[in-house]
């Protein structure tokens, strides 16, 4: 659970950061996106295989993660078959609360998320074979797409605010109560700058900065 | 002062329970929760019914025995800023007519038994599984014969101060028992006489609290926040720690 999810928060980071390249023009952005699925790590690997490889990992992760998830959720849910009446919240934060449902919906939002710009069997606002700029410049031109993008990044931020903290938690990193602080807060940062970097694009784009 | 409670009934293990009103009057401020509770059981009695089941027994905060879950919260620390045991917990921490919800600890791994007494052995069974040292045991060494250092020394102090009483399994969403497990490891593992088994210990004793049928640790919090003991966290990151290790020691399979 934990380390796929640091893979995956890894990846985020990366994917946050390709996409600021939107400001640097149409042709970086394309080229970017080509380097993407071209010769990485050639000749160590054939040219194109990089971006295979690499969903063939995040794949792995994606199923690693559910299904840990899965079996702890079971192992909750039969430890606590009886509920309380009464319950009163103490010190669990919001995120953590929602890890469980919030990742179902991220789920459901990652496979949209995936079939309008990967393979482009959703369109929005672009035609099939669309040049990716053209591709994210022509989606998120609605003002409704880039609502639904903040819902869903949102979810995301907040999986991650849990997930960031908890993670290295179980790793061990939690050594005293200074260090439990200093991981929230490392959680809390990381959360806010993908919110921020992810949504940066698709409202420049909304706002006519970007086109 | 008057008291009114919801109280979890259940006959027994198979019965199934249900939460029934009494109102208790002539309660002082200065009575502790579990007095309260007696106060209600003489009254019970008299009239012939059938009086609440509950576990405790040096009710100075100190075997760990107590433990009936208070207004949603184990122990019933709610908005206090000092953890405290059920026995500890006074009536003056209420308002006068307030409405008080009273429930057993809920876990798979403590089931019910009567009213508000659930069986903890589990957690005896995670102590057998490891929570010990094996020694010759002949008369007391000396004392200075095995230098512990101080901050250490510190650590596992606190951590053995747990009690046991389990309110961090009767919290934890996940019904997972780590804090306790990771108290008895944490104390353990600090201390030179318990470095012989500490990476078969970490193993077995985590071992036994999944085979108990304890959920696992998502890292939410709610244990340390309702230990009367002040268990710390990161005894959980200790554990993990151990745990990470263990899988590349000899020792540890
Ligand atoms: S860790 Fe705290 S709450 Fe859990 S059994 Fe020990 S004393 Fe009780
Ligand atoms: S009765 Fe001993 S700790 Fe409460």
């Amino acid at each position: 659970m934990a380390i796929t999810g640091l893979i995956m928060v890894g990846f985020l980071l990366m994917h946050m950061y390709g996409n600021l390249k939107v400001f640097l023009g149409a042709d970086a952005f394309n080229h970017y996106a080509h380097w993407l699925k071209g010769d990485i790590l050639y000749p160590l690997v054939p040219s194109g295989w990089f971006i295979w490889i690499f969903r063939l990992v995040m794949l792995a992760s994606i199923v690693a993660h559910i299904w840990s998830a899965a079996v702890l959720t079971g192992r909750a849910h039969a430890a606590r078959s009886t509920k309380y009446v009464t319950t009163k919240r103490l010190s669990q934060t919001y995120a953590a609360r929602t890890m469980r449902w919030g990742g179902v919906i991220l789920l459901v939002g990652l496979i949209f998320h995936l079939l309008q710009f990967t393979t482009q069997t959703v369109q929005t606002g672009f035609t099939a074979g669309a040049e990716p700029y053209e591709m994210t410049v022509g989606a998120f031109g609605n003002w409704w797409l880039v609502l639904l993008y903040a819902v869903w990044v949102g979810i995301v931020c907040s999986h991650v605010r849990h997930g960031v903290w908890s993670a290295l938690t179980t790793l061990g990193a939690n050594t005293s109560p200074a260090a439990r602080s200093f991981l929230n807060g490392l959680a809390w940062v990381i959360a806010v700058v993908l919110f921020v970097g992810f949504m940066i694009m698709p409202l420049a784009v909304l706002f006519g900065w970007v086109n | 002062m008057i008291i009114n409670l919801r109280v979890w009934r259940q006959a027994n293990a198979q019965s199934a329970g249900k939460m029934v009103s009494y109102r208790v009057e002539g309660v002082s401020e200065d009575m502790s929760f579990l007095e309260m509770l007696d106060l209600l059981n003489e009254d019970l009695t008299v009239k012939g019914e059938e009086p609440i089941a509950f576990d405790h027994d040096c009710r100075e905060g100190i075997c760990g025995m107590c433990g009936i879950v208070i207004n949603g919260a184990a122990h019933g620390r709610a908005n206090s800023p000092v953890p405290t045991t059920t026995c500890q917990l006074h009536m003056r921490s209420f308002a006068d007519g307030a409405t008080i919800d009273v429930e057993p600890w809920r876990a798979g791994a403590f089931p019910v038994i009567k009213d508000l007494v659930v069986d903890r052995t589990a957690f005896d069974r995670i102590i057998q599984a490891g929570g010990f040292i094996s020694i010759n045991a002949g008369s007391a060494p000396e004392a200075h014969s095995v230098p512990a250092p101080k901050i250490q020394a510190d650590r596992a102090f606190d951590a053995a101060t747990c009690i046991g009483c389990g309110a961090c399994v009767a919290a934890c969403p996940n019904g997972s028992g780590m804090l306790f497990t990771a108290a008895k490891i944490t104390h353990l593992a600090m201390l030179p006489q318990g470095q012989p088994e500490r990476y078969s210990r970490v193993k077995t004793m985590v071992a036994q609290h999944d085979a108990d049928g304890f959920g696992g640790c998502t890292n939410i919090g709610e244990c340390a926040a309702v230990c009367p003991k002040q268990i710390p966290l990161d005894t959980i990151s200790a554990l993990n720690r151990d745990l990470m290790k263990s899988l590349f020691k000899k020792d540890g399979k």
